[in-house]
């Protein structure tokens, strides 16, 4: 996989607000299903060995999508979408909060700007994702990163054990 | 106790006050001055910046003054780096499932 790819990676602290703007190499009809249909979502919104799994998804203004991130021990970690305004292979932009497993939201949670554009043959998305709370997307990264470091713990425990036979 | 970085500028009235600071160096009374809190409220707001290391007291005569700890905020930098991370492994993932796809529909 070629990295010439143009990837931004903002963060406005004063608004609250992270920007990211990345290039891919296909046509805006892929990368938008990669981003709106919930079964191709599902293959790449989790980082490994974290994985994504869609309860149900609406896809239209006012539908929400239901998932859950799951990290390799099982520990699920629910989420809410709501669809607030969609442009089709233009832009959609989306309420996302985390929740309980029976669809309980728990607010503050953030707002997200999806923009998409083609040019020669590559597309590019930009995202705003503005957050009430800090402490919020702090969060997020705990469970990301705890989830990424008990794999890798079970897996030195794993080494280990394989090294002393 | 060790209080983590994130609890403080979690609380908005901590995002201002480190706001405040970031500019001058203050007393505890001209940053109350700025909030529709009482004076005690502020001065515990400043207790948990101090025990997170993101303020610094220093004294001038008989006035304790508060500033903020530039290298401190650098942690929320390095944090922010890791949530960029989680981003780039991401889209490497969307790349190869979009070669994936391209491949298919041809």
């Amino acid at each position: 996989m070629t990295n010439d790819l143009l990837f931004d990676f903002t963060v406005d602290k004063s608004t609250k607000t992270v920007l990211i703007k990345r290039e891919f190499e296909a046509e805006l009809s892929l990368v938008w299903d990669a981003f709106t249909k919930s079964e191709l979502i599902d293959q790449w919104i989790a980082p490994k060995p974290m994985i994504a799994k869609t309860k149900y998804q609406d896809f239209r203004v006012g539908g929400k999508r239901f998932y859950a991130m799951i990290s390799p021990e099982g520990q699920e970690r629910w989420a809410l979408q709501e669809y607030t305004s969609i442009t089709p292979k233009t832009n959609f932009k989306m309420y996302n909060a985390f929740a309980d497993k029976d669809e309980n939201a728990e607010l503050p949670g953030s707002e997200w700007d999806h923009t998409f554009s083609e040019e020669n043959g590559k597309t590019i998305v930009s995202i705003s994702i503005y957050n009430e709370s800090l402490e919020r997307l702090e969060r997020i990264l705990d469970g990301f990163t705890k989830g990424m470091k008990m794999s890798l713990d079970n897996l030195q425990n794993l080494l280990a054990n394989l090294s002393h036979k | 106790m060790r209080r983590d970085i994130f609890q403080a500028i979690a609380d908005p009235t901590r995002r201002a006050i480190i706001a405040l600071i970031a500019l001058q160096a203050m007393t505890p009374n001209a940053i109350a001055e700025n909030f529709n809190t009482t004076r005690q409220a502020v001065s515990k707001h400043l207790r948990i910046l101090t025990e997170c290391e993101l303020v610094k007291q220093e004294s001038q005569g008989r006035e304790i003054y508060y500033s903020l700890e530039i290298e401190k905020m650098k942690e929320i930098d390095k944090w922010l780096e890791q949530y960029r991370k989680i981003w780039e492994t991401r889209f490497s993932q969307l790349d190869k499932l979009l070669a994936t796809n391209k491949k298919q529909k041809k």
